[in-house]
C-alpha cells in the first residue's frame, strides 16, 4: 500500500502467546492503573456478603428480585452518565429530567387521555430534546455543564411540580404496559431461552475476534481465557435465572395458584441496553472519538474530529437514557410524584458510574461499570433500608449514599494519579 | 541539487497587528533532508511552522509544494498536501492505545461500519517496524504509561503512518534526556532516509549539528541564513543567531541593524 508497507514485508505477528503471557499482561494493566471492573466486583461480593450476614433473608429470592428492580433505573441512569463522564462533563440534571420526562408521560396519558405507548415516545422525545439544548449551551456557548445542569436541575424539578400539581402524584393504572416492565415477570422457559442466546450470542462474537486475528496474523487472546469467559457468564447467568425461576409468593397453595416467579422484565430491557450502548463504545468511531475528546480534547480536535458534536451528543445520550430510567423508576413506583427524580436520585446513579470504574475526570468507563455499579448501590441502599428503621432512615440512608459516592470519587482520584505516572 | 523541493516558502509576511513576526522569509525543504530550524525566543519559529501547518494564513509569499504553489486556508489543506506537523505538547490522548491514537480522526472501519481493529493493529506495527523502532513493545500499550522518548516516537510514526511527505517536529528533544534523545535523533535521521522532508525545530545546537543537513537561522522574524550543514561551524549558527549575521554569511549590517532597533 505505502511506500512503507512495501518496504517492509517482516511479519507482524507477534507470536500466539499461552495463557500464561496474557494472564501476565492483564496483571501488568492492573497495575498500570487499569483496574478494570476488579473494585467493583469485590465491592459487590464483600458488602453482599456482609448484608447477608447481618440480615437473614438479604439473599432470598424475594429480595433479590427487589434488588434487581430497584437497581434498574439507577442503571439505565448511569449508563447514560457514563457518555457525559466520558468527556469530563457533569450533567447533575439527569435525575430531575428523568422526572420531567416521566411526569409529561403520566399527565399526558392518565389525564389526556394519550395512548400509553405514545405518551412514552413522547416521554422520550423531550428527554433528547432538553439533552440537546443543554449539550448545546455548553459546547457553543460555552458554560460550564454543572453550571447548566445545576440550574435545569432545579428549574426540571419546578416543571414536575407544576406539572403533577396539587394531587402530589399521577397513579399509573396495573394494566398499563409500562408497569409489567418492572412488575411482571419473563416466563420461566423464555427466560432460559434469552440467557441461552446471549451465551451464544457472546461466544460468538467472542470465538470470532479470536479467529479474525489469528487469520490476520495477530495474537488471539487464548482460547481457554475465551472459553472461562463464555463459562463465567454461563454459570452466572444461570444462576441469576434459576432464583428468578424460584417461586416468591408465599401465599401459593392449593387455593391460591398465582407464582410470582421468573427475572423482571426489566432485565431484559437492561441487557439490551447494555449490548447496544456497549457496542456503540467499544466497536463504532464514535465511541473511539468519547474516548479521545474525553482524553484530550485538543488532541482529537487537532486529528480532526468535530469535539463539539461529540459534546452535544453525549448530553443527548444522558439526558435520553434518564428519560428512560424516569420510565423506569415510574414503572416501580407505580406512579410519579411531583418529587419525581429529585432528592438521591442522581447522586445513586452517579454514584453507581463511579463505583463501577468510571473516571470523574474524563477518558475511562464502560458501560459495565453502570451494571456493577447500578447492583453495588441498590445492596447498600436495600442493605441499609432493612438495617435502619424508623423515622430517621432515609436521613441515614442520604449520609450513608453520600459518603460512598465521596469514598468512590477519592478512589478514583487516586488511581488516577497511579495512572499518570 | 537540481530536484524540486518538497516545500519551498518564498517571500513570506505575517504579522500580528503591529508585530511583524515574519519578513519576507525564505526557506527551502527537500524530500530525504533534514532542515533545522533555529532561532532565538521570538524570532518566529513556531509562526512559521504554524504557516506551514494552515494555522495561521501568511500576508504576502508563497509557500510552494512539490513546485506548484497553494494557499492554505486550514490545517485541513495543510494536510492534504502531505504536511504532518508534531506538535511540541505531542497531541496524543493518555487513556488512548498507541494503535488508536495512530489512527484517531481516520480509523480504518470494516464493511460493516465497526472498526476494524485488526487492521489497523497491523499498519501501526508496520509503521513502527519501519521506522525500526525497538523501544515500544506492544501497540496496545496505553500512551499514558510511555517515556517522553516513546510519546515522540508515537507522534512520529503517526506522521510516517499517514504518508506525511513533510514533517515538522517542533522541539522534538526539548524534554528528554540523554539516551531518549538519541533515538529521537535516530528516528528523525530515519524518517528523512525514508524520503520525508523533516523540518527539525530546536534550540539545541549539538542536535542540529549532528542530525540536520540544511539549516534555516531565523533573526527576528527574517530569514539570516539558509546553509547546508558541511558548509558552517557551530560558532557561525551561534553567531547568526544571536547578531543574524557571521563574516559574509547573513543579513547586511543594515538590515540586521535595521530590524534590531
Ligand atoms: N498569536 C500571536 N499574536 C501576536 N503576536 C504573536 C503571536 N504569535 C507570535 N507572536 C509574536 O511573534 C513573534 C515570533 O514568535 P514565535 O512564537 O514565532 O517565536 P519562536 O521563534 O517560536 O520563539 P520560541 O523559541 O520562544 O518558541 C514574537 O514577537 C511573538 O510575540
Ligand atoms: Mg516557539
Amino acid at each position: 500500500m505505502t511506500r512503507i508497507l512495501e518496504e517492509n514485508t517482516r511479519e507482524v505477528s507477534e507470536a500466539a502467546p499461552g495463557v500464561g503471557a496474557y494472564l501476565r499482561g492483564y496483571v501488568a494493566r492492573v497495575r498500570g492503573g487499569e483496574l478494570g471492573s476488579i473494585p467493583a466486583m469485590a465491592g459487590l461480593v464483600l458488602i453482599t456478603a456482609v448484608f447477608a450476614v447481618v440480615h437473614q433473608g438479604f439473599l432470598s429470592a424475594y429480595n433479590i428480585e427487589a434488588l434487581v428492580i430497584q437497581a434498574a433505573p439507577i442503571i439505565v441512569m448511569a449508563m447514560g452518565l457514563i457518555f457525559v463522564l466520558l468527556l469530563g462533563e457533569i450533567d447533575l440534571s439527569a435525575g430531575t429530567t428523568g422526572g420531567l420526562c416521566a411526569a409529561s408521560m403520566a399527565v399526558l396519558v392518565i389525564r389526556h387521555g394519550m395512548t400509553w405507548w405514545l405518551g412514552i415516545l413522547t416521554a422520550l422525545v423531550i428527554g433528547v430534546f432538553i439533552g440537546t439544548t443543554m449539550g448545546w449551551l455548553r459546547a457553543r456557548i460555552g458554560i460550564p455543564s454543572f453550571v447548566i445542569t445545576l440550574a435545569t436541575f432545579l428549574a426540571f424539578q419546578g416543571v414536575t411540580l407544576i406539572l403533577i400539581g396539587g394531587e402530589g402524584s399521577v397513579n399509573l393504572p396495573g394494566n398499563m404496559p409500562l408497569i409489567q416492565l418492572e412488575n411482571s415477570f419473563v416466563p420461566l422457559w423464555l427466560g432460559w431461552v434469552l440467557l441461552a442466546l446471549a451465551v451464544l450470542g457472546y461466544a460468538a462474537v467472542q470465538v470470532a475476534d479470536a479467529l479474525g486475528r489469528r487469520r490476520d496474523g495477530l495474537a488471539p487472546v487464548p482460547f481457554p481465557v475465551i472459553a472461562a469467559k463464555i463459562a463465567a457468564l454461563a454459570v452466572l447467568g444461570s444462576l441469576f435465572t434459576y432464583v428468578m425461576g424460584i417461586n416468591r409468593n408465599v401465599a401459593t397453595n392449593a387455593y391460591f395458584s398465582s407464582k410470582a416467579q421468573g427475572m423482571p422484565w426489566v432485565v431484559v430491557l437492561v441487557a439490551v441496553l447494555y449490548v447496544g450502548w456497549n457496542f456503540v463504545l467499544t466497536r463504532t468511531r464514535y465511541g473511539r472519538h468519547v474516548y479521545a475528546a474525553g482524553g484530550n480534547e485538543e488532541a482529537t480536535r487537532r486529528a480532526g474530529v468535530a469535539v463539539s458534536r461529540i459534546r452535544i451528543s453525549v448530553f443527548v445520550i444522558c439526558s435520553g437514557m434518564a428519560a428512560v430510567s424516569g420510565l423506569v423508576a415510574a414503572s416501580l413506583l407505580q406512579s410519579v410524584q411531583s418529587n419525581a427524580g429529585a432528592g438521591n436520585t442522581l447522586l445513586l446513579a452517579v454514584g453507581a458510574a463511579v463505583i463501577g470504574g468510571t473516571s470523574l475526570f474524563g477518558g475511562h468507563g464502560r458501560v459495565i461499570d453502570a451494571v456493577l455499579g447500578g447492583l453495588v448501590v441498590a445492596v447498600i441502599v436495600n442493605g441499609m433500608s432493612d438495617l435502619i428503621q424508623g423515622a430517621n432512615s432515609s436521613g441515614y440512608e442520604y449520609v450513608v449514599t453520600g459518603a460512598v459516592l465521596l469514598l468512590a470519587a477519592g478512589f478514583d482520584a487516586v488511581v488516577r494519579r497511579a495512572r499518570s505516572r | 541539487m537540481t530536484t524540486i523541493p518538497a516545500l519551498e516558502l518564498r517571500g513570506v509576511d505575517k504579522s500580528f497587528g503591529p508585530v511583524r513576526a515574519l519578513s519576507s522569509v525564505n526557506l527551502t525543504a527537500r524530500a530525504g533532508e533534514v532542515t533545522a530550524l533555529v532561532g532565538d525566543n521570538g524570532a518566529g519559529k513556531s509562526t512559521l511552522i504554524k504557516c506551514i501547518g494552515g494555522i495561521h494564513r501568511v500576508d504576502a509569499g508563497e509557500l510552494v509544494f512539490d513546485g506548484s504553489p497553494r494557499t492554505l486556508t486550514g490545517p485541513r489543506d495543510a494536510a492534504q498536501f502531505g504536511v504532518a506537523i508534531v506538535y511540541q505538547d505531542l497531541a496524543l490522548c493518555d487513556n488512548l492505545d498507541i494503535t488508536d491514537n495512530m489512527f484517531l480522526g481516520r480509523e480504518e472501519v470494516t464493511r460493516r461500519g465497526t472498526l476494524d481493529v485488526n487492521t489497523m493493529e497491523k499498519q501501526a506495527r508496520r509503521a513502527l517496524d519501519a521506522l525500526s523502532v525497538r523501544t515500544v513493545r506492544s501497540v496496545h500499550q496505553v500512551v499514558a504509561n510511555l517515556s517522553g522518548g516513546q510519546r515522540q516516537t508515537v507522534a512520529i510514526a503517526k506522521a510516517v503512518l499517514w504518508k506525511a511527505k513533510i514533517v515538522v517536529l517542533d522541539e522534538p528533544t526539548a524534554a528528554l534526556g540523554v539516551v531518549q534523545t538519541e533515538q529521537v535523533l535516530d528516528l528523525v535521521r530515519r524518517l528523512a532516509d525514508q524520503g520525508v522532508a523533516v523540518i527539525l525545530v530546536s534550540h539545541n545546537m549539538n542536535d542540529v549539528m549532528r542530525v540536520a543537513d540544511s539549516i534555516g537561522v531565523l533573526y527576528l522574524g527574517r530569514m539570516a541564513a539558509q546553509v547546508k550543514r558541511v558548509d558552517v561551524t557551530q560558532t557561525q549558527i551561534v553567531e547568526l543567531i544571536t547578531t543574524g549575521r557571521s563574516g559574509d554569511l547573513g543579513l547586511s549590517s543594515a538590515e540586521s541593524a535595521g530590524v534590531a532597533t
